[in-house]
């Protein structure tokens, strides 16, 4: 009886096909360059890594986030401030307050806000800004993002190298369904509140969030409660209170008073 | 009279540096103004005055006193005090404009035609344009008015002061031609295609463009300019012209960034049953020198972006693209100010905003109303309602009090606000203040608004 060839040992045979289908999703198979998080809990849900620059990524707020888009737009900053180069801002209507930017990391002079009249302009704009290639990040406030157009995007991204950040927000809480839609972005999150960090004295602390990683390409869902950004954009994971217990906590008293 | 001396003279008197090339070029421009809307021979008259041949352009402004009267306050309506005269030649008008009219009359003179040798009779003999030395020979011999010059013989004057006072005279009294010779504007760069057949199609107007653009370029790499505003005018078959505009942030000569700018807007162009001609012409153009870049190897650069700027301006407008810069001022909502997004940064690190408080990403423009119950003066809310929902506060910060811009308007001037940030119970942070401190009337109408919300 003939032997039959030895089998290639299993992790052989996974990397094999990897290397398969990587050449199938076609373009350069190049190592797509990350900006990791510096958190090694999220880093390590991340293919790569960390946020794959070039590619389009969506975040929405949860609860009463997803209308005024306050956490998303401070998480969008954080990781726009950490990468280099100037940032365009799209939006159609403008009500951002550029002093909180600047306290997530993202001075005021390395924004360009762009206000177009409705929708078909802002994914213009925001097109235009990813084929550019000389920003360091693109971010667009969009509340409808079909399929064809976030492809159009992605495509745009891969590109150039820039990093697509789209911050979804609706006008009332009932059309935040519209965030279920799939799109062609390669990671989705939620940033919901939660209540700040507690502090040994009456005040507010730093701010906490409820980080959902919905969708990942090449990843698995996940959820993550960190802290929100510092003045360098970084976020982090909030560190157990050592020392006793916590004290009542009753009503807020001001810090001043 | 030294500056020493005029200083001891007038106490305060403001003293400022001649610039005889800026007074020129001023008198150039103002020159290049008058051109385009009295008449079109106007020439400067240096130091101080214009000369325009009104010749044949009188009667469009309703007669000459109108339009001396119309000049003057154009000019005066600028800001610039001036006296105007017509006559039948320039010198008379000169003499006429600089010594006949009197400070506390009417500012404008008209020399009626014909009696113009009667009229220089009476000026001084410097109302003729002459050097000041030859007027101090003519003076010293005992010749003050024109009237004086024009009995004498001629001969002996030439071969004393030379041709200038009798070439003057001439020329004032109308003997001798002086024709003025006008400013011109220079032309615009333009470039232009006819077609013998009417075209339409999109692709084949685009194509056009590119050559049209091409040919520009060519013309302004000439003249060392770039090109900041285009007009692109189509000329339909039926006479009706149809045409684009666009504009760049920087003076640009590079064929294929205009190229595009230009196709963008092929879509609001309706060509009708063809077009004709096509013109495109550089309306504003400012000189473009050629800079030497800086070599990637030497230093790190920042990537431009003027071409994505000049494809988002012309797409949603020039004024919907800015950057925020700091304002000093302590109210929110005048804290920031947008400035063009090519302008560069400002230099001082100490102009930012305040780094200590922090400030909530999203702000409500106005605030918006609330119903609260806090204790006053310097507590925070003990629950608020906002949109009809209301809301627990379980942590609160502050308070931060605010003054009002006291020098900005009168209402402002003891009026603070006290602003907290808040948490409720699920977690939502908001920025809320009091207007006035809770104690005194005068500060504010003690009502509570929503400011922002923070992340």
């Amino acid at each position: 009886m003939p032997q039959s060839p030895a089998r290639p040992p299993a992790h052989l045979a996974v990397a094999t096909l990897r290397e398969r289908i990587r050449r199938f999703e076609g373009g350069a198979a190049r190592a797509r360059a990350v900006l990791p998080f510096g958190v090694a809990a999220i880093d390590g849900r991340l293919p790569g890594g960390g946020l794959a620059l070039g590619c389009l990524h969506e975040m929405a707020g949860g609860g009463n986030g997803a209308v005024d888009g306050a956490a998303a737009a401070l998480f969008a900053a954080g990781i726009a401030a950490r990468t280099t180069g100037k940032v365009l801002w799209c939006v159609t209507r403008q009500d951002l307050f550029a002093p909180a930017l600047a306290q997530a990391g993202l001075r005021a002079d390395r924004v360009i806000h762009a206000e177009a009249g409705d929708e078909k302009d802002l994914l213009a704009c925001f097109e235009e800004g990813l084929r550019h290639g000389g920003l360091g990040a693109v971010v667009a406030e969009v509340s409808r993002l079909p399929m064809t157009a976030s492809r159009r995007l992605q495509l745009a991204a891969e590109s150039s190298g820039t990093i697509g950040l789209a911050v979804r927000r609706w006008r009332r809480p009932a059309e935040a369904a519209g965030y279920a839609q799939p799109t062609a972005s390669v990671t989705r999150w939620r940033i919901s509140m939660l209540p700040s960090a507690p502090l040994p004295v009456p005040g507010v602390g730093r701010a906490r969030w409820r980080l959902e990683l919905v969708r990942c390409r090449a990843g698995e869902t996940a959820v993550f409660e960190v802290e929100a950004c510092d003045v360098e954009g970084r976020i982090a994971v909030p560190a157990e209170v050592a020392h006793g217990p916590l004290q009542e906590e009753g009503r807020g008293r001001s810090a001043a008073a | 009279m030294p500056v020493a001396r005029a200083q001891a003279l007038v106490p305060g008197l403001v003293i400022a540096d001649a610039d005889p090339h800026g007074d020129a070029a001023g008198l150039h421009r103002l020159a290049l103004w008058a051109s385009q809307r009295f008449s079109p021979v106007v020439a400067a008259d240096p130091p101080d005055g214009l000369v325009i041949d009104t010749t044949g352009a009188d009667h469009l402004h309703g007669g000459e006193p109108a339009m001396l009267e119309a000049l003057v306050g154009r000019l005066a309506a600028s800001g610039v005090e001036a006296r105007a005269a017509v006559a039948d030649t320039w010198g008379a008008a000169h003499a006429a404009a600089r010594f006949a009219i009197r400070p506390s009359g009417p500012t404008i003179l008209v020399v009626p035609p014909g009696r113009t040798a009667p009229f220089l009779r009476g000026l001084p003999v410097a109302a003729l344009r002459l050097e000041p030395d030859l007027v101090e020979g003519l003076r010293t011999l005992g010749l003050e008015r024109i009237g004086e010059l024009m009995d004498r013989p001629r001969a002996p004057l030439a071969l004393r002061f030379g041709p200038m006072p009798a070439l003057r005279l001439d020329q004032a009294l109308g003997a001798v031609a002086e024709p003025v010779d006008p400013v011109r504007s220079p032309d615009p760069v333009e470039a232009r295609r006819v077609f013998g057949e009417p075209i339409a199609a999109a692709e084949t107007i685009a194509r056009n463009i590119g050559k049209l653009v091409a040919a520009l370029c060519a013309g302004l790499a000439q003249r060392g300019l770039g090109a900041r505003r285009l007009d692109l005018v189509f000329q339909r078959v039926d006479g009706t012209p149809q045409n684009v505009r666009v504009g760049t942030a920087r003076p640009v000569r590079d064929p294929a960034r205009l190229t595009r700018l230009l196709c963008e807007k092929i879509d609001t162009v309706d060509p009708g049953h063809g077009i004709e001609v096509m013109t495109l012409t550089a309306i504003v153009a400012e000189p473009l020198a050629a800079s030497q870049t800086v070599s990637p190897l030497a230093e790190e650069t920042e990537p431009d972006i003027s071409g994505l700027i000049d494809v988002l301006a012309n797409r949603v407008g020039a004024h919907r693209l800015y950057r925020f810069a700091p304002v000093a001022s302590e109210v929110p909502e005048r804290s920031v100010a947008r400035v063009p997004p090519l302008a560069p940064a400002a230099d001082d690190g100490a102009s930012g905003w305040r780094a200590d408080w922090p400030r909530p990403p999203r702000l409500l423009s106005p605030p918006e109303p609330i119903e609260t119950m806090a204790l006053l003066p310097d507590h925070p809310p003990v629950w608020f309602a906002w949109r009809g929902v209301r809301r627990r506060v379980r942590r609160a910060d502050g308070p931060e009090r605010i003054h009002a811009e006291w020098w900005k308007r009168d209402a402002e001037l003891t009026a603070v606000r006290d602003y907290f940030r808040v948490e409720d119970e699920a977690g939502g942070r908001y920025w809320i203040y009091r207007a006035g401190d809770g104690e005194h009337a005068e500060t504010g109408s003690q009502r509570w608004f929503l400011h922002g919300i923070f992340a």
